[in-house]
């Protein structure tokens, strides 16, 4: 019981600075250590920036709708889709996913917060500012402008004199300590704060699916983050890592790149996963099939995520063992995951589904990706890779995997958790209709460009040659966004009514099965009035339908007071914030070569670390169940 | 192909594939398209695992289709469906299904990789090309027949080609959709790759590695020809240093003017009087430039009309290029200079008689 | 938010259920360190991919002095016994001793450290710079993210000296010792691989 929950011993009674207490307003906002505010300022932050890709996607399918359009010149266009995937894979579709993890995990997993709030709002001000130092690119010189992976040597000084690539750099590495804590966090807090009888064999999946996700970015970030910082150092202070004139290897930052990347495509992936394993149980009314290998099954994906990275350069010369090597782990990687399609299929059979419009973009989940999966098993095949790669085939496979896959999962949570996040319905007809629009324009896109790539375009071209048979799909693909765009503004109307609706979703509108829905739409600050207890796996669904469950007896748990003393809330911070900033202008000062700025900020962060160390423990205890008064006395 | 045993017999999914393999997709740059086994052999596996796509296609939507239909839940109907959690079996055989599909694309994938990717010793009569990258054009060096030339790679049929890859600067990729799959140009790694080419004819290739700048218009031709012209071509190279300047007053005074305007600083011509070259391997090598089809990395065709919009606006027909534009946009003689020195490049290496015969020579893909 | 009184320090009660036994920190460090290990891996990797391919010298043997960095490593091997010591003392309540062989983990971190700086100094003015060769840009960066791990580790551990008398440290805080010592233990432990494959198997 009391072992790792000590308050911050040397904290307390030293109280060097009273923790702020604001409720209400931006203050509040700032110094916010709640997981469900955080998790809230990660979706709109990172729908933010999905907006700012998209318009640079717009822009990337207007330059392309006609060969020789002069739309956007070579240099614009290359910063287009540099930010385009940046943005979409950093600060759009991975943070969303750490939102939903935010906001739900907690309440998944019947706890009060994250294991450590303060690092949690951390997270999330340092990957904002790791976003807005990239995007404040655009005002201070240019974009980075070397593709998304960015391969040495294109991002040598010499090669590229502009501080675009310092932008991607630093900003990558700022965002990336940012994913990094966050998922420490996560790891500890569903190591340790599960609710009682919440064995992990219980843990919703999407839980579990974070779990494997986070173990994923603990190590696979740290290859990238070194790997930038060698640019950094190659580009700041004359290192020679990436100079070939000097014996550098171009190809090991290709290396430390996929190691990190293709792992990295798994965590956008698996939390979609959990997502679309919480949403088709739900609307199917049946647990889940296969459970156990479901989990394993996501276990074993992550685990092989690090055993196929050099697919992504089979036309790099590695020798043809490699290739063979790489292209068997690759097409391993089918298995598992095709078993999960099949266990998801497996959930909806005998069931009884009902066709919200979340579940229309589980299904339309289930196909986009079932394609994206296959080209990517016949992207597993060096000799048709060697046509492949660099390949507008390629750009269909990777948009109908993140776009189609785990983007439209996302969706299907937004329209699954909406009445959480705010008690209030979406309106479900729009939501269809709008899904129409989403979906069949997405296919409009990307189908073609399959054709586009084997007939040999190559991706990252600003135009191609006209009368070689790419006019008609790229045609077809650009028209293709207006038929999304209208989709994204039904949504986006979608989301606003939703909004305007009366409060009437009440705590569990879908009936569903986890204990997310157990407590208040939306949920109080403290989440659980009373500690849940996970008699079963779908704990809520056991609770609300004993006859269909087997769930474990009660009374072990009776008598039990697991809130002794009242929940405790913890105090709200300035200093993640203000550590963020710190960081944030000490980005600028590196890439200016203001190193006395630099090192005003490096001492203004350890004061930082001093001050949320020693800040003590704050915060107050609330009592739901017990009256006022005697909730005061702490 | 090993693998066109196995999919006679797909009957209905054959059809469908054929649809891809055949002519529709046809193009200069498209895949479908081959014309040399390496690209052959990497066009079969990818039919071969497209037809077993539909396995799990048609298994999967079908499926999902099923369900979607069947289990819909009824109106009115509140019932709660039997909770069932797995079925160890049937996760047993459906883990088998993707290991036997898993299994057949990986026997043939295997086979292909080694059949294509391997480095090969160069065969007798290969020939040999050191290709270098340079943002944004092509050089193609012929070490064994002491030819130096730039984005028009000019090969033997059925002979094989070995193709030695570096890079100047940063990467870029060697492609030929219709003779072989791309591999990469790295500096400070030797790559190689090997092809034939079946018939004669212009094959389009293309960097596709970003190399920033240019990049869409990095192309380059590899004109295939038969061994008797290729020799022709070759020797045409090689006495290039002996030939003398056409007796054609425009064309002295494009030479003359090669040497005076600064051309040289950076280009070299084979023959070209040694007193004023300076040019360095790394700007394209202009020898026998007038047995080129296209101009700049076949970014556009090499006519009269063009080659003097080149040399009067670089960028306007190759954008980010690194070539400088010599004439002021005010200077009085530069219609009559750049028409000279164009003329002066369009007779190098061509017959005076052929040259006038058309203004585009003979061996000039004329598209 | 109404009552808004700052939690009693160590009478603090113990809040709600754990599903786990280890201390949240302690978790916390130990996923930290499997995330470090793959810094380290990186920077190791690295140095070990481009061993021998520096175009110019100076090389390995014309500058590394095994003498001297066994001593500095011996010093830094020290440390973390007494790291060992220190949280043994803590443990057993004896504030006296716990404060005495911190100190020395920080005084002997601290020696380590000017032993590197003097060996970079040295190092350099013998012509091996950041941006001299890829000897110089591996070495220096690899063993500079070591350094500046033992300088952390050195604050830390400094702050928790000082902080224990600002406010007597007891058995029950044990815990943040042991982060810190296992923090500690850790870099000390890459200092071994460092040395091994950097140092060492040049003159082996
Ligand atoms: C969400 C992200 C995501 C996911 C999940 C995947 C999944 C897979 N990817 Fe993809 N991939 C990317 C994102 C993703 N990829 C990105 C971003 C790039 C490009 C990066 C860049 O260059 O910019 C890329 C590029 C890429 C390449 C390199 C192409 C190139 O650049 O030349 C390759 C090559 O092997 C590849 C393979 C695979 C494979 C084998 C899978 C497998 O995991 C897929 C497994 C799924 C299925 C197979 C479908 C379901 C299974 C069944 C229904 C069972 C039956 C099927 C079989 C037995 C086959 N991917
Ligand atoms: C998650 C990843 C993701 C997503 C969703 C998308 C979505 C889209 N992408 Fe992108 N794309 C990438 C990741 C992604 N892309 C990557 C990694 C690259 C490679 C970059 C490189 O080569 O370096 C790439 C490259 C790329 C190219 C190739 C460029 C080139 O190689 O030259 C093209 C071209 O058509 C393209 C187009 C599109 C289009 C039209 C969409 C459309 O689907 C976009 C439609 C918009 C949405 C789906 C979002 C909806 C948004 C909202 C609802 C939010 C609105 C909210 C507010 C405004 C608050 N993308
Ligand atoms: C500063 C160096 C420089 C100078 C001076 C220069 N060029 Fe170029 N030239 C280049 C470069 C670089 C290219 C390759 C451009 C590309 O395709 O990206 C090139 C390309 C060309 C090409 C096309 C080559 C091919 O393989 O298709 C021609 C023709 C040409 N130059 C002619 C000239 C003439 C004539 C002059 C003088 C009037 C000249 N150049 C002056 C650098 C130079
Ligand atoms: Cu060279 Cu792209
Ligand atoms: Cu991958």
């Amino acid at each position: 019981m009391a072992i790792g929950r000590q308050p911050l011993r040397p904290a307390a009674d030293v109280g060097l600075l009273q923790r702020p207490t604001w409720t209400e307003g931006l203050v509040s906002w700032l110094t916010t250590v709640d997981h469900k505010r955080l998790g809230l300022l990660y979706i709109w932050t990172s729908f933010m920036f999905m907006g700012f890709a998209s318009i640079e996607a717009f822009l990337i399918r207007l330059q392309l709708a006609a060969p020789g359009n002069t739309l956007l010149s070579p240099d614009v266009y290359n910063q287009m889709f540099t930010m385009h995937g940046v943005t979409m894979v950093f600060l759009a579709i991975m943070p969303l996913g750490t939102g939903f993890a935010n906001y739900f995990v907690p309440l998944m997993i019947g706890a009060r917060d994250l294991a450590f709030p303060r690092l949690n709002a951390f997270g999330y001000w340092i990957y904002a500012a790791g976003g807005l130092f990239l995007y404040s690119s655009f005002l201070l010189g240019g974009a980075p402008d070397a593709g998304w992976f960015a391969y040495a040597p294109l991002t040598s000084l010499s090669n590229n004199p502009g501080n675009g690539t310092d932008f991607y750099m630093i900003g990558l590495l700022i965002g990336g300590i940012g994913t990094l804590v966050t998922a420490m966090n996560l790891i500890v807090t569903i190591f340790s704060m599960r609710a009682p009888g919440m064995t992990m064999m219980r843990l919703p999946v999407f839980v579990w699916m974070m779990l494997v996700t986070s173990f994923l970015i603990v190590f696979a970030f740290p290859p990238l983050t070194i790997a930038l910082l060698q640019i950094i150092m190659d580009r700041t202070f004359g290192t020679l890592f990436y100079v070939p004139e000097a014996g550098g290897l171009p190809i090991l930052w290709q290396h430390l790149f996929w190691i990190f990347g293709h792992p990295e495509v798994y965590i956008i992936i698996l939390p979609a996963f959990g997502v679309i394993s919480e949403v088709i149980p739900t609307f199917s009314r049946k647990p889940l099939f296969g459970y156990p290998v479901m989990i394993l099954s996501g276990i074993f994906i992550g685990f092989m995520g690090f055993a196929v990275w050099s697919h992504h350069m089979f036309t790099t010369g590695l020798g043809p063992v490699a290739n063979t090597a790489f292209s068997i782990t690759s097409f391993v990687i089918g298995i598992p995951t095709g078993v999960k399609v099949f266990n998801w299929l497996g959930t909806m059979w005998g069931g009884a589904i009902r066709f919200t419009t979340s579940m229309y973009y589980a299904m339309a989940f289930l196909f986009n990706f079932v394609l994206g999966g296959i080209t990517g098993i016949m992207l597993a095949m060096p000799p048709f890779d060697a046509q492949a790669n660099s390949t507008y085939f390629v750009v269909a496979h990777f948009h109908y995997v993140m776009g189609g896959g785990a983007l439209f999962a996302f969706f299907a949570g937004v329209y699954y958790w909406f009445p959480k996040f705010t008690g209030r319905m979406m309106n479900d007809r729009l939501g269809k209709v709008a899904f129409w629009f989403f979906f069949i324009g997405f296919n409009i896109i990307f189908m073609p460009q399959h054709f586009a790539g084997l007939m040999g375009m190559p991706r990252r071209i600003q135009t191609f040659e006209a009368g070689i048979g790419l006019e008609l799909v790229n045609l077809i693909s650009t028209a293709g966004t207006f038929v999304m765009l209208a989709g994204i503004l039904l949504i986006l109307a979608n989301v606003i009514q939703g909004f305007r609706a009366p409060k009437t979703a009440g705590n569990d509108p879908w009936d569903a099965r986890t204990l997310e829905w157990k407590t208040t739409s939306p949920p109080q600050h403290h989440n659980f009035d009373e500690q849940p207890i996970a008699l079963d796996r779908d704990a809520l669904w056991a609770e609300k339908y004993p006859e269909h469950a087997h769930p474990d007896d009660a009374s072990a748990y009776e008598g039990m007071d697991f809130d002794q003393g009242g929940i405790h809330m913890p105090g709200q911070s300035w200093y993640p914030f203000a550590m963020a900033v710190g960081i944030l202008v000490a980005s600028y000062g590196i890439l200016f070569h203001n190193f006395v700025l630099a090192a005003i900020m490096g001492v203004f962060v350890v004061v930082t670390t001093y001050g949320w160390a020693f800040e003590g423990v704050g915060g107050h205890h609330v009592h739901p169940n017990k009256t006022a008064t005697e909730g005061a006395h702490d | 192909m090993q693998t066109h045993r196995w999919l006679r017999p797909a009957g209905l999914l054959s059809l469908l594939a054929l649809g891809l393999s055949g002519c529709e997709f046809a193009g200069p740059q498209s895949i479908f398209d081959t014309a040399g086994p390496i690209a052959e052999a990497q066009r079969d596996l990818f039919v071969w695992s497209y037809q077993l796509s539909w396995i799990v296609v048609i298994g999967v939507f079908g499926v999902m289709g099923y369900v979607i239909w069947r289990f819909r839940q009824r109106k009115g109907s509140d019932a709660i469906p039997k909770q069932f959690h797995g079925n160890t079996a049937l996760e047993i055989w459906l883990t088998i299904i993707p290991v036997i599909i898993v299994i057949a694309v990986a026997v043939p994938t295997v086979r292909t990789i080694f059949a294509t990717e391997t480095r090969v010793v160069p065969d007798e009569d290969a020939v040999i090309v050191n290709v270098t990258g340079y943002q944004w054009w092509w050089r193609f060096e012929y070490p064994e027949l002491g030819i130096v030339t730039a984005n028009e790679l000019v090969i033997p049929t059925d002979r094989q080609v070995v193709v030695n890859l570096d890079s100047a600067d940063v990467l870029h990729s060697f492609w030929v959709p219709r003779l072989a799959g791309k591999r990469d140009m790295i500096p400070n790694q030797n790559n190689q790759l090997h092809f034939t080419a079946d018939e004669p004819g212009e094959y389009y290739g293309q960097c596709a590695e970003l190399c920033l700048g240019a990049h869409a218009y990095m192309k380059f031709r590899v004109i295939a020809t038969d061994d008797a012209e290729f020799d022709a071509w070759a020797t045409s190279f090689q006495e290039a240093a002996d030939r003398t300047v056409q007796a054609d007053p425009q064309i002295q005074q494009g030479e003359a003017l090669f040497a005076t305007k600064g051309c040289a600083t950076c280009h070299t011509i084979d023959g070209y009087r040694d007193d004023v070259r300076v040019g360095t391997p790394d700007f394209p090598n202009l020898t026998n430039f007038g047995l080129r089809n296209t101009i700049a990395a076949a970014v556009v065709d090499n006519t009269q009309a063009n080659l003097e919009q080149w040399l009067r606006d670089p960028q306007s027909i190759k954008p980010g290029n690194r070539m400088p534009a010599v004439w002021d946009t005010n200077d009085p003689n530069a219609d009559e200079e750049i028409a000279a020195v164009a003329a002066y490049l369009r007779s190098l290496g061509v017959e005076p008689a052929t040259q006038t015969q058309a203004s585009i020579g003979a061996n000039h893909g004329d598209r | 938010m109404a009552s808004q009184a700052p939690a009693a320090p160590s009478a603090a009660p113990a809040h709600g259920w754990r599903s786990s036994k280890l201390p949240d920190i302690k978790l916390l460090m130990w996923i930290f360190l499997a995330s470090d290990i793959m810094f380290f891996g990186t920077l190791i990797g690295t140095y070990l991919i481009y061993k021998g391919r520096s175009l110019t010298g100076p090389y390995p043997l014309d500058v590394l002095d095994i003498p001297l960095t066994t001593v500095s490593t011996f010093v830094l091997l020290m440390s973390s016994f007494l790291m060992v010591i220190a949280l043994d003392a803590l443990r057993k309540n004896k504030i006296q001793q716990f404060r005495l062989w911190t100190f020395g983990v920080v005084f002997f971190g601290a020696i380590f450290l000017g032993f590197q700086i003097y060996e970079f100094n040295h190092f350099v003015d013998l012509g091996l710079t950041l941006g001299g060769n890829l000897f110089g840009s591996t070495f220096y960066v690899l063993t500079g993210t070591h350094g500046v791990h033992v300088a952390i580790g050195i604050l830390w551990l400094g702050s928790i000296l000082v902080s224990s008398y600002i406010r007597p440290w007891t058995a029950k805080d044990e815990v943040y010792l042991e982060v810190a010592g296992l923090y500690w233990h850790f870099v000390d432990l890459v200092w071994i691989v460092i040395f091994t494959l950097v140092y060492l198997v040049d003159f082996v």
